[in-house]
């Protein structure tokens, strides 16, 4: 849309605050996190439970409103960006609607922005190809097994034209057998599309093998401890795991995480 | 096979119980009527039987007990005389005849219908508005709950009268009285299934930048139709008990209330218990309806496996 902007980054946070007021008092969810990504960028956050990485990628998503500092998506603020559909949100479930067909689920978006029905037919074709679903448009959620309901509920978030991904431990659920064929699929789609996708997850394994820059997170308060610029190629077969690049990095993640931990275990 | 044995065994119980109920209710009028008969009674006079316990009775009259299954004017009658009862009233009789347990049937039936329209789309809008506004979550709902507190048997008199007086009847009053108790089970269920989606449901619609237009046709109304049918199923039945509770002040006109009514004035107990066993049959049918529509419609929507 706003070609000149094609080199500033898609997500920028400058000392991003985010404090939740419960009954047992306030909660620093998110403290000072500074983080830039850039375009095409494959970045995941990694941290234990209330380290704030779910919490951030909700702020981009305007789905959480941050409290202090500031955060621009696309050069808008995050609800700016959420009302022009910048991005698409994949949440830990498929939450796929159980009554309507894969493809009438996908259409979900397309119906809600507007499109006319030769285009999400023609869409949704085109999505399903790209998880590897085709064929199984007319088949109702149940009669799918766990890893393609979470395909199809991808394959929904890129039906229409946002170009953020946002993934909140979308395979947590998942079987390791499973994981691993979907994490390799994932990259194949995202070298494809070349979105920017943001990914929570709990895995090291899982962060290093997919992305280009791992944000390592700890909690109380949350707070970002490193960030690592992947030395790993673009072209990552499954067995790239092995060779000590890849255990150098996870290495890493594993310190960082540790050192967030402090005396906590 | 194992269920219709188990089934049948229920049934042959309730039956059975029934039966032998019959005897000691009804072995005062079968011994004063073999008295009259001329046959050898204990004890012979009829005051001191009233006197008597019904149990001990039966046990120094054992002859009487056929008779207690054959009476013209039972306390309880035995299940094979309502039987024959609802055969004669409804196949034996044209449906246009006043004694055609059809008609009355059909009588109430419309009321009731008329009343689960009204009821159930009152409840529904309800609903719709509780789920939307705080505000009249916070001011509806509680009259809502205070108004099934109130005695329907005590309010449908003056619901009839207060309608009379301003020109209003016929169907229409006692429709009232039935949409009066079916819309409850309809606005707690609606409620409930227009409340159903979780929180990452509602999050999904947002990062759609969805309408609330959009978010109630797409997600709320269609993951709240398990929960409508089950409140369906409630609110029809509590509609047949509104509706014959709304026949019973009007006069006895015409009903299954009227004529449980009218049973009752004339001591004729057979046709109150065949009128009591149509509306029972009634509501089985119209609640055995919405289930088959329930599954049909799920279904098809594909929310039953």
């Amino acid at each position: 849309m706003i070609k000149e902007k094609k080199n500033q980054p898609v997500v920028e946070a400058r000392q991003l605050d985010l404090t939740f007021q419960t009954n047992d008092g306030p909660i620093h969810a998110l403290k000072d996190v500074n983080l830039s990504i850039d375009r095409g960028e494959f970045v995941s956050f990694i941290g234990p439970s209330g380290c704030g990485k779910t919490t951030f990628l909700r702020c981009i998503a305007a789905l959480e409103t941050p409290t202090g500092g500031t955060l621009t998506v696309n050069g808008m603020t995050p609800d700016e960006a959420r009302r022009n559909r910048a991005y698409g949100y994949v949440f830990q479930a498929a939450g796929l609607y159980p009554w309507r067909t894969i493809a009438k689920n996908i259409k979900l978006p397309l119906e809600i922005m507007g499109y006319s029905s030769a285009e999400q037919d023609e869409r949704v074709n085109k999505v399903l190809e790209l998880v590897d679903l085709a064929g199984f448009g007319g088949k109702f959620p149940w009669q799918l097994s766990g890893g393609m309901q979470q395909r199809a509920s991808i394959a929904r978030a890129l039906a229409f034209d946002a170009d953020i991904l946002l993934m909140d431990e979308p395979f947590g659920a998942l079987d390791e057998i499973v994981r691993d064929h979907l994490n390799e699929q994932l990259l194949e789609l995202w070298a494809r599309t070349e979105k920017t996708i943001g990914f929570v997850t709990h895995s090291i394994p899982e962060a290093v093998y997919l992305s280009t820059k791992i944000v390592v997170m700890s909690p109380r308060p949350g707070r970002i401890t490193d960030v690592i610029d992947s030395p790993l190629p673009k072209e990552r077969p499954l067995d790239i795991r092995d060779t000590p690049e890849f255990i150098e990095v996870a290495h890493r993640v594993r310190e960082g995480l540790r050192a967030g931990h402090g005396d906590d275990v | 096979m194992k269920q219709i044995t188990a089934v049948l065994w229920v049934v042959a119980a309730i039956v059975a119980f029934w039966y032998i109920a019959c005897i000691p209710m009804n072995i005062d009028s079968a011994l004063n009527a073999a008295e009259r008969a001329g046959e050898q009674v204990d004890p012979p006079n009829a005051k001191e039987r009233m006197q008597e316990n019904d149990i001990i009775l039966v046990w120094d009259n054992s002859f009487a007990i056929p008779d207690t299954w054959d009476q013209d004017r039972p306390r309880l009658p035995a299940p094979h005389e309502v039987i024959t009862e609802l055969w004669d009233s409804t196949v034996g009789k044209k449906i246009t005849s006043k004694r055609s347990l059809v008609y009355h049937g059909w009588v109430t039936l419309s009321a009731t219908m008329l009343g689960f329209v009204i009821g159930t789309g009152l409840g529904i809008l309800l609903a719709v508005g509780i789920v939307h506004s705080k505000v009249m979550d916070l001011s509806v709902m509680p009259w809502a709950i205070v108004s099934q507190t109130i005695p329907i048997i005590a309010l449908a008199p003056m619901i009839i009268v207060v309608l009379y007086s301003v020109g209003v009847q016929g169907i229409i009053p006692k429709a009232i009285i039935s949409a009066y108790l079916s819309f409850f089970p309809v606005v707690v269920g609606m409620v409930k299934g227009l409340r159903s989606p979780d929180a990452m449901q509602l999050d999904l619609l947002r990062t759609y930048n969805a309408s609330q237009s959009q978010g109630f046709w797409k997600l709320r109304l269609p993951a709240s139709m398990p929960y409508l049918f089950a409140s369906l199923k409630i609110g029809i039945a509590a509609s047949l008990v509104g509706a014959i509770v709304g026949e019973l002040p009007t006069g006895a006109v015409a009903g299954l209330g009227a004529r449980l009514l009218a049973g009752s004035y004339y001591g004729q107990t057979v046709q109150i218990w065949s009128a009591l066993f149509a509306a029972a049959i009634l509501a089985g049918c119209l609640v055995g309806l919405l289930g088959l529509i329930e599954r049909t419609v799920l279904r098809r929507m594909g929310m039953a496996q």
